[in-house]
């Protein structure tokens, strides 16, 4: 099949994770996978960004496609219901928003900076490496430690649901993806 | 003897689907296709029945059925 460029956009994916790990700052790069779906959906009516785009998606299809590291189950029924669906995508931004909350507290000056990655809502690993201080507040390396934390998190989850079932596993229950195809029906439903 | 031609062909589970766009990017006959970002669509004319889409489908929403040609 076709090669596009945007094939190789796994690339960028994995070079956004490496990069995080040196210089925590280049986290806020990773808006990006944020914005740009949202718009795709918002704008066109489309999952353009999953079905063409996705870095992420590209890298657990090739790490479980191509080499190998998938059992390629069937993901449980479970996992792909709605409830769950919608259930970790309400989970996942509260989350979100818990950690735009920790940074306006560093903002505001309530809270010091804490320079950890929390890796699935929990586990808080020292990250001291990756800060070399900032030009700007260092209300600007909590974002940054908080939105890795949520990219490594999703990561994780990624690859622990790859290895168990199909190598895309992680876009059934993704919130990116989720949340654009919501937005998708509702565009369908509103009429047009 | 009855000879019923039988072809197998891709069937999806729409209201399950994720609209990932797995199925599109794998089928080697472009018979997939994502509709308005709800969900995947086979053109049976297109389908030869192949299998990949179902096995790359990571919600394993698509089944081979055979049907009447
Ligand atoms: S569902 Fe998530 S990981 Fe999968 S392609 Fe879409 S945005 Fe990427
Ligand atoms: S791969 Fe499966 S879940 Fe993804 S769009 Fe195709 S049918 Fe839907
Ligand atoms: S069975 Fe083969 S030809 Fe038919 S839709 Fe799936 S991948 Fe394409």
């Amino acid at each position: 099949m076709k090669k596009h460029w945007y094939d190789y956009l796994w690339i960028a994916s994995a070079t956004y994770l490496i990069l995080g790990f040196f210089n925590i700052l280049f986290a806020w790069f990773g808006l990006l996978c944020f914005f740009i779906p949202l718009l795709i959906s918002v704008v066109r009516g489309t999952k353009g960004y999953c079905n063409r785009y996705c870095g992420r998606g590209q890298l657990f299809s090739l790490l479980g496609g191509r080499f190998g590291l998938s059992r390629k189950r069937d993901i449980p029924n479970w996992m792909k219901s709605k409830v769950f669906r919608y259930g970790f995508l309400i989970f996942f931004f509260a989350m979100f928003f818990q950690m735009l909350w920790n940074t306006y507290l560093v903002f505001a000056g309530a809270q010091d900076l804490r320079q950890v990655v929390t890796l699935l809502w929990t586990f808080k690993l020292p990250w001291n490496w990756a800060y070399h201080g900032t030009l700007f507040h260092p209300g600007v390396a909590q974002f940054a430690f908080g939105f890795y934390s949520v990219m490594l998190t999703s990561t994780v989850l990624g690859l622990v649901t790859m290895v168990l079932f199909k190598p895309r596993s992680w876009c059934v229950y993704c919130p990116m993806g989720t949340m654009t195809q919501l937005i998708c029906k509702a565009k369908c439903g509103g009429g047009k | 003897m009855n000879l019923v031609k039988k072809r197998r062909k891709a069937v999806v589970d729409q209201g399950l689907c994720v609209a990932c766009g797995c199925c599109v990017k794998v089928c080697p006959m472009q018979a997939f296709e994502i509709i308005r970002g709800v969900m995947a669509q086979v053109k049976e004319e297109k389908c030869v029945g192949c299998g990949k889409c179902a096995r790359e489908c990571p919600a394993s929403v698509i089944g081979i059925r055979e049907v009447e040609a």
